[in-house]
């Protein structure tokens, strides 16, 4: 082979490496983004099944309850127009209490439960998630309308 | 007093930094010695005024002076002493203080070991930190003054952060910070080389060791991060992907990418282009971290305060930094020129892939830790990159990266062939791959990942052992003994081998640990046994007991192994006296193989808890080969050759390391 022949060789093999990996990158990134809902997303239906998406409000007073094993716990997140169900099976934040806000991630399951693999609430007295505070403005912004947006698109 | 006095201290700190950011550049371009001497004085006096500053926070802190508000929000008189000391740390002020006496430590070490360098070098490389330390000190004073006042002076202070009361947050600041700032020394001297117009070698050479030795403090520095949130966080987690945590990661990637690529213009001459703009990529993340970390953009345990002001004064620094310094090499670039050429099979290729490599991870990190913030700063929703996406990308990276770094550093320079290399290596490659499949049937049913990671764990350490054999074992045609071989080894290359030794080390923990980690979340009360990883926990005692600052629910976890008592783990929940929120103080038990792992949760009607235990197999690897890693970066910095060497100011002949490679080492 010819000195030029093998650096050409040498830039187009480069040149499809190079595609591979932003082909790699961006389509890692495409799969796994994960995009934020609010309470009354879920309720008008307008969020993807089987996919892991976060939600957040305020925990719904007086909704949480821990089953028998001691570690599933059922609550309700609400953005204060509406309340989703939730179950997480795990030790939940210190500071997760009734009426403070929120953040879980998880997927939707059958019947409407979001399953969530994690929880997250403030971490320090003064801080509220910016997501669940973005959850109760949005609602009672979007007030009288019944359908709210995906975020994200 | 002692607050005006350290204000007064960092003011002076400022005003001698604009002298060291101005009159030796000016000097340098007029040939004026005196003005050029400005330098070293001025980042002497800044250290000392630095220090002063420095000390005034900490005699507040130790005095429990709450008229300071720094000092009321971030401490206790209940504090324990040490924690007085690395309380000044513990918020964005002090943390930031810091942060510039660390960089007036780097100007004046430049300033000390640089003597031999020509004056006008060391002329710009100080003028250029100077300007750095405008910025940061400035950012210090004018946004940011620990300093000021709290009027009416608070009774009580509100204590420390909970979660940074612990030994592993003494130190991951300050050795972090060492990396982060270390870094702005690489950069000084490739935007000197740029303004001078001398990109060679020598340059190389002077700026190779400090750049190995901010490496290794950033590579400690994110590890030491590492291992806090490990077990204080109590997730068992060590890596999340979090923002924060990929902001000192990208620096690190790019830093790696720049060790690397030094080398090749150390010993070949070439990519100098590529190095400085290393270089300056590699600072330009450091600033970003300091953006993403105390702009408040971002919310988590190191998100301080937030102060728009603070986030639009490091972005307008981070922009002019990478603006001026791009501009000057598109500018200057040009005149280089190339070094050596080389073959397609050579060290300078695969040191040139790894550069790729970790460069397009670094853009990768990125990618997922910008776009969720593009996406809410400009009002276009809310989304969040998880684990799984940076998992995607890091793999597949990872693995061709692994694979080179087997046989990478026994390529000779310029040309090498490689089918004699693949040859000589086919015995280890052979064996990894047996053994490295073998392996993860001892810790549990076979993984993929886990089999992989044994594989590239030992095939990078069987193939760095087999180097460092053939070099130190006795050879008939030479007279040597063993020891003289050992002794001729440099620093250079046992550093570089320990920091790859480190990689392989990390490779088999992170793929062990996570293909064969046990976790349960369960509820317990006195008396009860739960099994996790082959090991029976018994919980055997709940009770209540005082801390110096604290009270806190105490469990007593006995541990069996096959029926014998092991060990005893006492976890705890604590409750600050300041705080509001309780804290749960992991208790863990270390060991080769595997950690074991308890946490308190939440307590239960019936005197129960919800108890998290882990089974944490091949943890400590991780840990040991950051550090294995780490000291390599401070062996190779120490080298022969960067003490003799630098002594000489004439050009160094590029093609002198075209040898055996037995003697040129990376």
């Amino acid at each position: 082979m010819k000195k030029r022949q093998k650096r050409l060789l040498l830039v187009a093999g480069g040149l499809v490496g190079l595609a591979a990996v932003t082909g790699l990158v961006l389509n890692a990134f495409r799969d796994n983004l994960v995009f934020f809902y609010t309470p009354s997303d879920i309720v008008a239906e307008i969020v993807p099944m089987e996919r892991t998406f976060r939600i957040g409000g305020l925990v719904e007073d007086g909704s949480v309850y821990r089953a028998e094993d001691g570690v599933t716990v059922h609550f309700r997140v609400t953005d204060t127009a509406v309340a989703v169900p939730v179950v997480y099976h795990g030790i939940l934040p210190n500071l997760f209490r009734e009426g403070q806000g929120v953040v879980a991630v998880g997927s939707l399951q059958d019947g409407g439960v979001f399953k969530a693999s994690q929880v997250m609430a403030r971490h320090d007295e003064t801080y509220m998630p910016p997501e669940a505070a973005e959850a109760i403005k949005r609602a009672q912004r979007e007030g009288a309308r019944t359908v709210g947006h995906p975020e994200g698109y | 007093m002692i607050a005006e006095i350290g204000l007064f201290a960092l003011i002076l700190a400022l005003l001698l930094a604009i002298a060291q950011g101005t009159l030796p550049l000016v000097g340098a371009a007029r040939g004026d010695v005196a003005l050029m001497a400005v330098g070293r004085s001025a980042a002497y006096g800044q250290l000392v005024f630095l220090g002063i500053a420095y000390a005034m926070l900490t005699y507040a802190f130790v005095t429990d002076d709450f008229s300071i508000a720094y000092v009321a929000n971030h401490s206790n008189s209940l504090l324990p002493i040490q924690y007085k000391f690395s309380g000044v740390w513990g918020g964005h002020e002090g943390s930031l203080l810091l942060w510039v006496l660390i960089l007036g430590f780097w100007s004046a070490a430049v300033a000390t070991f640089s003597r031999s360098l020509p004056r006008e070098v060391l002329a710009r490389v100080l003028g250029v930190m100077g300007l750095i330390a405008i910025g940061f000190i400035g950012f210090t004073v004018f946004t940011s003054s620990p300093f000021e006042r709290l009027l009416p002076a608070a009774m009580e202070g509100r204590d420390l952060n909970p979660m940074l009361q612990d030994p592993g947050l003494i130190i991951h600041p300050p050795m972090l910070y060492m990396g982060y700032v270390g870094f702005s020394v690489a950069f000084a001297f490739a935007i000197a080389a740029l303004i001078g117009g001398r990109l060679d070698a020598a340059w190389a050479r002077w700026s190779r060791p400090w750049t190995a030795v901010a490496w290794a403090f950033l590579t400690i520095g994110i590890g030491l991060g590492s291992w806090w949130a490990y077990y204080v966080l109590g997730w068992g987690g060590w890596w999340f992907w979090d923002p924060v945590e990929n902001a000192s990661f990208m620096p690190w990637l790019m830093g790696t990418a720049l060790l690397h690529s030094l080398a090749v213009t150390e010993k070949r001459g070439s990519f100098k282009n590529w190095t400085v703009m290393l270089a300056i990529l590699t600072f330009s993340l450091v600033l970003l971290a300091a953006f993403l970390v105390r702009s408040g953009v971002l919310t988590s345990v190191h998100a301080f305060a937030v102060d728009p002001e603070r986030g639009v004064y490091l972005l307008a620094f981070m922009g002019i930094v990478v603006a001026s310094s791009l501009t000057l090499f598109a500018w200057r670039a040009g005149k280089v020129g190339l070094g050596g050429s080389f073959g397609l099979v050579s060290r300078e290729s695969a040191l040139l892939t790894n550069n790729v490599l970790l460069a397009v991870s670094a853009a990768a990190v990125l990618l997922g830790t910008l776009y969720p913030l593009f996406l809410d700063a400009f009002g276009l929703g809310k989304i969040s990159v998880g684990p799984p996406y940076f998992e995607a990308v890091f793999l597949p990276l990872m693995l061709p990266l692994m694979l080179l770094l087997g046989f990478g550093p026994r390529l000779r320079w310029k040309q090498d062939s490689p089918t004699e290399q693949l040859w000589r290596l086919r015995w280890i490659f052979a064996a990894s791959l047996v053994f490295g499949m073998i392996w993860p049937l001892f810790v549990g049913t076979w993984s993929f990942m886990a089999g992989i990671g044994a594989f590239l764990g030992l095939w990078i350490a069987g193939s760095a052992l087999k180097d460092l054999i053939e070099r130190i074992r006795p050879r008939p045609e030479s007279q040597q003994s063993m020891g003289t071989r050992v002794r001729r080894l440099g620093r250079s290359y046992v550093g570089m081998q320990s920091a790859h030794l480190g990689v392989a080390l990390v490779v088999v923990g992170i793929t062990f640990v996570l293909g064969y980690d046990d976790e349960r979340d369960v509820r317990m009360v006195v008396g009860e046994t739960v099994e996790v990883g082959g090991y029976g926990f018994r919980l055997e005692a709940l009770e209540e007991v005082q801390g110096p600052n604290f009270t806190a629910d105490q469990a007593t976890v006995v541990v069996y192994r096959d029926g014998e008592r092991m060990t005893t783990l006492t976890p705890q929940m604590r409750q600050y006296f300041s705080q509001e929120q309780p804290m749960a103080h992991t208790s863990l038990h270390r060991g080769i193989f595997r950690d074991l792992y308890v946490n308190m949760g939440e307590e239960l009607p019936g005197n129960a808890w919800v108890m998290r235990v882990y089974y944490k197999p091949y943890m400590n690897w991780v840990w040991a080969g950051v550090i294995l890693m780490g000291l390599g970066g401070f062996l190779s910095a120490s080298d022969r050759r960067y003490r003799v060497r630098a002594r000489r100011e004439e050009e160094l002949p590029v093609d002198r390391a075209d040898q055996d490679p037995a003697t040129a080492t990376g």
